[in-house]
């Protein structure tokens, strides 16, 4: 579906995206992981042929989106990150006019329009206004327009920032039907708990490179271990402690406040710790995920 | 709540969906713009009815009962300065739907990149606000000749040729107010500075209510530039045979043609940069 070969992107001096390659297969759900600033956002542009790149190859759907850009995004539907929903306009009105863009005919648009209220739980709203919209109504709305022209390929930019975790979950859900249907999903987002919810395959990415590549449980296999051991002595004390419990585990990473070390068997690690009479103010024994990966590969969390 | 069901890639036919995006976007626009149209119908209805009792009656009579017609080529006043009137009309009817809209799609509500990300084109895009600002002009302008036609100053037989150069002037001028707008990051009142600064004088000076020959020298180059000046000489022309040397024919359509195609050709690129950089 999408083919990318030392794709780049520079803005004068500044280089968003650093030679990249990744291929996007049919009917499957592929994330852009990594911080703000990343280059998450100007792939998803290019991807989306609305932004034209500065060097490599680029292909999506097999055509070449400088010459064929109209052709490519007849069949894409796109959620930005800000939803640039027409605010004036009524619920109903964006869903319509959107459809128009695409040469759709009113007799199709009618039924879909109605199809698409449904699917995202809208319907009570038609007729508001889309400024009068919570945000996460706005967010829904905004991928109901991108769905109206039954896309190929639904790109979506940063979907879940600002909603809250009901809202969350209501469109990831919404999301994996989508997939289910057969759309190909292509996400960026710099939540590790989405990209594992939603991601069949991801790539991790940081200024503007790529760091890693696979499916959310082959990255955390490859580059963590299956537990994690999270433990607080306090801001001032972690330097010190981190020196005595060197040698446990399999690696340790010193954050501001609090320590992780990375094992097999993170119940029966925590209880060497506390028995080497060391006593954390908190600890917490979990499964490893993505943000371990991120941490491994670039020395830094996702938020920072 | 129900599911979707869809085959992707089956609704849109391309050929159709890269076609005629101009057409969407104004049928967009058209849409947007009828949520005002009461205020629309009401400047253009306003403005003119209130001209013509004020100039048109108050002047056109004073000038008229002074042997004027003489020296406006035995017309009378008001078939004198309609098609300034009309020009100006439709330069502030066209105006006002390509800068808003265009500041609306780049910086304010960014209504063009979620266009952008459709099949329609930036081209498109920009041709579809100018539709919809040359219907607005053709609006203001036909009820503007309705009015003229209503109080008796114009001939039926001067519609053609008037709606023909005041539209004229007006595709002109939005052209290059299309070109400018494309270029502006941020609103800083410059609209008002235009309006003001720059259409005003053009009206003011333009040859509007007395030949532009009667100004001294140095103001008469602002009639040289201005799309009206060059719209009003063609209008008279054609309204009633006003004097006009052969080759200033040619020029005042030069002018007016060469505004809008240098405009539009400024104006495309500028859409394609901010919609595809």
């Amino acid at each position: 579906m999408i083919r990318a070969k030392n794709l780049t992107k520079k803005y004068k001096d500044f280089v968003a995206v650093d030679g990249i390659d990744f291929e996007v297969y049919r009917g499957e759900s592929f994330g852009l992981l990594g911080p703000n600033g990343a280059g998450k956002s100007t792939t998803m542009k290019m991807i989306s042929s609305v932004s034209q790149r500065t060097d490599g190859e680029l292909t999506i759907l097999g055509k070449e989106p400088n010459q064929k850009g109209p052709e490519i995004r007849a069949h894409l539907g796109v959620v930005a990150q800000k939803d640039l929903l027409d605010r004036e306009l009524k619920v109903w009105e964006n869903l319509y006019v959107y459809g128009r863009y695409f040469g759709l005919s009113r007799k199709f648009l009618k039924p879909k329009i109605e199809e698409l209220l449904d699917f995202a739980q809208l319907q009570e709203k038609r007729n508001s206004k889309a400024d009068e919209l919570s945000g996460g109504m706005q967010r829904r709305l905004a991928i109901a327009r991108g769905l109206v022209n039954e896309p190929e390929i639904l790109m979506l930019d940063e979907p879940t920032t600002g909603l809250d975790p009901q809202a969350r979950h209501i469109l990831w859900d919404r999301l994996f039907r989508l997939k289910e249907q057969g759309v190909t999903l292509v996400i960026t987002t710099h939540y590790m708990d989405e990209a594992e919810q939603l991601c069949d395959r991801l790539v991790v990415m940081d200024k503007g490179q790529i760091m890693a590549e696979g499916s959310p449980q082959e990255l955390i296999k490859k580059y963590s271990s299956k537990e994690v051991v999270e433990v607080r002595f306090g801001t001032d004390k972690n330097e010190a402690a981190a020196k005595k419990l060197e040698g446990m585990g399999d690696r340790i990473e010193v954050l501001p406040d609090r320590i992780l070390i990375y094992t097999k068997h993170g119940e029966q690690l925590l209880s060497e710790i506390v028995e080497a009479g060391m006593n954390p103010i908190t600890s917490l024994v979990r499964r490893s995920s993505l943000e371990d990966v991120f941490l491994r590969l670039t020395g830094r969390t996702l938020i920072d | 709540m129900t599911d979707l069901n869809f085959v992707p890639g089956q609704a849109v036919d391309v050929n159709l969906a890269v076609r005629n995006g101009a057409w969407r976007v104004a049928e967009y626009r058209l849409r947007q713009v009828t949520k005002w149209w009461g205020s629309i119908v009401a400047f253009g209805l306003g403005n003119p009815i209130l001209f013509l009792l004020s100039v048109g009656l108050g002047v056109g009579s004073l000038v008229d009962a002074n042997n004027g017609a003489e020296a406006l080529g035995g017309v009378s006043y008001l078939q004198f300065v309609a098609p300034a009137l009309l020009a100006a009309a439709a330069i502030q009817g066209v105006m006002d739907e390509v800068t808003f809209p265009t500041m609306d799609g780049f910086v304010w509500d960014k209504a063009f990149f979620a266009i952008g990300a459709t099949s329609v084109s930036p081209k498109q895009i920009a041709n579809g606000v100018m539709i919809v600002a040359l219907l607005r002009g053709l609006f203001t302008t036909v009820l503007y000749l309705g009015i003229l036609l209503a109080f008796g100053a114009i001939p039926v037989a001067s519609v053609l040729p008037l709606l023909f150069t005041s539209m004229f002037a007006g595709w002109g001028w939005a052209s290059l107010m299309l070109a400018f707008t494309a270029r502006l990051e941020s609103d800083d009142g410059y609209f008002a500075i235009i309006s003001r600064f720059v259409v005003a004088p053009l009206f003011l000076f333009s040859g509007t209510f007395y030949p532009l020959e009667q100004m001294p020298i140095y103001l008469q180059p602002i009639g040289w530039v201005s799309p009206i000046w060059h719209s009003t000489e063609l209008g008279r022309f054609l309204s009633y045979g006003a004097e006009i040397e052969p080759i200033m024919f040619f020029v005042h359509f030069g002018y007016l043609a060469l505004m809008g195609v240098v405009g539009m050709s400024l104006a495309y690129p500028k859409f394609n940069q901010r919609l595809l950089k």
